[in-house]
């Protein structure tokens, strides 16, 4: 490895080494990683040269797996262990699942998300996520030959906190670094913005396998800021397959299908509907198991009429968006298609007429979205000034918590700018009050039934007193990948207490390492190399951005003891490093971040003064 | 170590404090400051950049989203000068302000009855117009013969006439349905 170089004693190499970054999309039918690679994003194929992997994990008796193309085509062999559009599942219950139709599954209901029972055991949506992603991972480490720094991974902007963080999970566990969790429409905006380098105010419409979002942004020279976002996260082109399906099934009396001959029937009434984008008339036929051969014909203008009502759900989001970003249709400049399912013409129609312009196609609707990823990663990565690049993206579900009678109070009102931050202060309503349960919910609407619940904490040791005199301050801090934690305070006692939210929907980090575990082949010490690895590059990382730092800012910005204490630091980390037991370098990296903490305010405050008073920031550091 | 928080939040976009800004200005100092301290810059920073970065940004957005809307830019000025604008506690407002509330509010009322898209959008104008002739009035009495009472008392009502935007949002998203 590369990095490991630096470990040399003497000089450090030279600090631009290109880190090997990528973006995954990861989708609801197909999945895919990309990359830049001289300036050039470009998606990374597979062995046979492939660009999508399907999205589909198939499970066997003996454990096994597969994942991709295979696992499709077989798909109907063995339905009830062959999961398909399995990202429909991420962060959501049994209750939320029943809505997508009939499924082969079998479903149990787990706290918070939904398990599904295959014949290779029990598995949540999270593992089956990470077998897919361990794929891309492999993949792209394969053609690019080396270990990656990380990766970018897209979700959908319509994905609310559970859903993310089940997504980051999934990551965590195919062992892949999450650089950043990327919004969909954003990726695509970054693609087509730096593709055309368009200004102005521009709409992207994403509609993808299941999910839809649509989100509003403003392009000026590189920044690209997100003014709203909207959409449908269980509302995508399954549900086109799911409308010819039903309407089959309906129509010549398939009552009884079994599994594998429903499969067929979905995988038929899928390519039906791909064959009605160029075909004013298509023909789709199954020969089912016990015998009988069905076949459906199907016009044009009878599927977009069985399908009109999808397409109308499509444009109160975008109504939505248009108002909260204090827009109307005419000040919209361009909009971006995104997505396979947009490529069906009634789609392309409805969004032409909405905004009074023919949309823009000049990109992949499939792989844009993992371009842009790409890009994103690669600036993040580090092998580019970020500068370049401005994302100021938004949350988009408004979050709140619990208050009397089961009415959800706002705390961070929807397409606020992330990061971001807003505290509200709370009392209790008994004498001698201790704790106070708090429910962390997400959603728009006023009663916290009808919300998502995200979190329930309680804040305990508050000292006894009046009703109505402790002072309790909630603080919500959601992060640039568009996570939440919340912490609690009764401010006259400094009692303390805060969560990350995630326990109800992801899993825990004694969860992530067992599976972790299992899920690797080798041995122990293979794990242990592997952590050692981790933190040593880590370590090699801090070091080389801190001798980078000092030699720009090291002398204005320290004085000769704190520059001597920080060396200090860099050695003993050193040391640590060239040892064996990655527990030691992660203690001397944290404590050598904390020592340098000072330094890197201080040289923060600089480049906003810098940038401020319009002075090149070159000038004044090399970073 | 905290960042340099101390300054208030026209300071950090280096703005005069005062109502009447250039939002030009503000969107440009507002970007530079980000492509400063988001944290994208830092992904792969130390723990004590991360953390320091993300509190920069969310310090930035929260100014930036003070100074650009006029209400809260007032309201925030307000608080610099030590005055409380009484919003949830002082309803006292010139009758012939109530009464042209009453008119709006009834005529919001009936639009939503009749699904009358056009007659809200009549409303929402009105609306928008009268905010306007605020915030220049806001503009004399914050910046040119300062009178905070009188200030405080404009921005209750702005933050009457934001509420009943509100219900007229809610209105036409339920026709949406």
């Amino acid at each position: 490895m590369a990095l490991l170089q630096i470990f040399e004693p003497g000089e450090s190499t030279a600090p631009h080494q290109h880190r090997l970054a990528v973006g995954i999309d990861l989708g609801t039918t197909n999945s895919l990683v990309a990359t830049v690679r001289s300036g050039i994003a470009e998606v990374l194929p597979d062995r046979e040269g492939f660009p999508l992997l399907p999205s589909v994990v198939r499970y066997f008796p003996d454990g096994a797996v597969q994942v991709g193309r295979l696992a499709r085509l077989s798909q109907s062999d063995d339905p009830e262990n062959t999961i398909i559009s399995i990202k429909r599942f991420m962060g959501r219950g049994v209750a939320d699942v029943a809505r997508y139709g009939a499924m082969p599954y079998q479903l149990e209901d787990a706290p918070g998300m939904v398990r599904l029972r295959t014949c290779a055991g029990v598995k949540s949506p999270v593992q089956i996520s990470a077998e897919i992603l361990k794929l891309l991972r492999m993949q792209a480490e394969e053609s690019l030959a080396g270990e990656l720094v990380g990766a970018v991974i897209t979700v959908p902007a319509y994905f609310d906190d559970a859903q993310r963080q089940a997504t980051k999970d999934a990551a965590r566990l195919a062992g892949i670094n999450v650089l950043r969790l990327l919004n969909e429409p954003t990726a695509a905006a970054i693609a087509y913005g730096l593709d055309n380098c368009s200004e102005g105010t521009f709409a992207v419409f994403d509609l993808g396998g299941g999910t839809f979002d649509v989100s509003i942004l403003r392009l000026t020279r590189g920044v690209f800021e997100v003014l709203a976002t909207s959409g449908d996260s269980g509302l995508g082109g399954d549900d086109f397959d799911q409308a010819i399906l039903s309407h089959w099934r309906q129509s010549q009396g398939i009552a009884s299908a079994n599994q594998k001959d429903m499969r067929r029937l979905l995988m038929e009434s899928r390519a039906l509907k791909e064959r009605l984008t160029a075909a004013t008339e298509a023909i789709a036929a199954v020969d089912l198991s016990y015998g009988q051969h069905v076949s459906l014909g199907l016009s044009q203008g009878e599927f977009w009429d069985m399908t009109a009502p999808l397409v109308q759900r499509m444009l109160a989001p975008v109504r939505r968006a248009l108002r909260d970003a204090d827009l109307a249709v005419d000040d919209v400049d361009g909009v971006v298609m995104v997505g396979g399912a947009t490529r069906m013409p009634h789609v392309q129609k409805a969004v032409a007429d909405f905004f009074g312009k023919t949309p823009l196609n000049n990109l992949d609707p499939d792989k844009v979205v993992a371009l842009g990823a790409a890009i994103q990663a690669n600036i993040l990565a580090g092998n580019r000034r970020a500068d370049e690049l401005l994302l100021l993206d938004v949350i988009p579900l408004s979050l709140g918590l619990e208050t009397m009678g089961g009415l959800a109070e706002r705390v961070i009102p929807r397409n606020s700018t992330i990061p971001v931050a807003r505290a509200q202060e709370f009392t209790t309503f008994k004498d001698g009050q201790t704790a106070m349960a708090i429910h962390v919910v997400q959603g728009e609407r006023e009663l916290v039934s009808d919300c998502r619940s995200l979190a329930r904490f309680e804040l305990r040791g508050i000292p006894p007193m009046a009703a109505g005199a402790a002072r309790i301050r909630v603080t919500y801090q959601v992060d640039a990948d568009g996570l939440l934690s919340v912490a609690a305070e009764e401010t006259l006692s400094g009692v303390h207490s805060s969560i990350e939210v995630k326990p109800s929907y992801g899993l825990s980090d004694d969860e992530v390492a067992a599976m972790l575990q299992a899920g690797f082949q080798h041995a122990e010490s293979d794990l242990a190399a592997r952590a050692l690895a981790e933190q040593r590059t880590d370590a090699a990382r801090l070091i080389e951005a801190l001798r980078s730092a000092l030699r720009a800012d090291g002398d204005e910005l320290m004085t000769r003891d704190e520059i001597l204490e920080v060396e200090s630091g860099i050695s003993r980390l050193e040391d640590a490093a060239s040892g064996g037991d990655h527990h030691v370098i992660r203690t001397r990296i944290d404590e050598l971040s904390q020592a340098t903490e000072l330094f890197a305010a201080r040289r923060m405050n600089k480049s906003v003064a810098a940038a401020l008073t319009g002075r090149k920031l070159e000038e004044l550091s090399n970073l | 170590m905290t960042p340099d928080f101390d300054q208030d939040h026209f300071k950090m976009f280096g703005l005069p404090v005062r109502f009447g800004i250039d939002v030009t200005q503000l969107d440009q100092a507002y970007r530079k400051v980000q492509a400063e301290v988001h944290p994208d810059r830092y992904s792969v920073g130390s723990g004590a950049e991360k953390r320091l970065s993300m509190q920069w940004a969310t310090r930035a957005n929260e100014a930036y989203q003070t100074l650009k809307k006029p209400v809260a830019r007032a309201r925030y000025l307000l608080a610099l000068a030590g005055i409380d604008t009484q919003e949830e506690t002082n309803t006292a407002m010139p009758p012939q302000f109530l009464v042209q509330q009453m008119t709006w509010r009834e005529l919001v009322t009936e639009a939503r009855g009749q699904r009358d898209v056009g007659g809200l959008d009549a409303v929402a104008g009105e609306l928008r117009t009268l905010e306007r002739a605020l915030h220049l009035e806001l503009a004399r009495s914050l910046d040119d013969s300062p009178d905070h009472g009188h200030a405080a008392g404009l921005v209750r009502k702005l933050r009457f006439l934001e509420k009943l935007a509100e219900e007229i949002r809610a209105a036409q998203e339920s026709m949406e349905h």
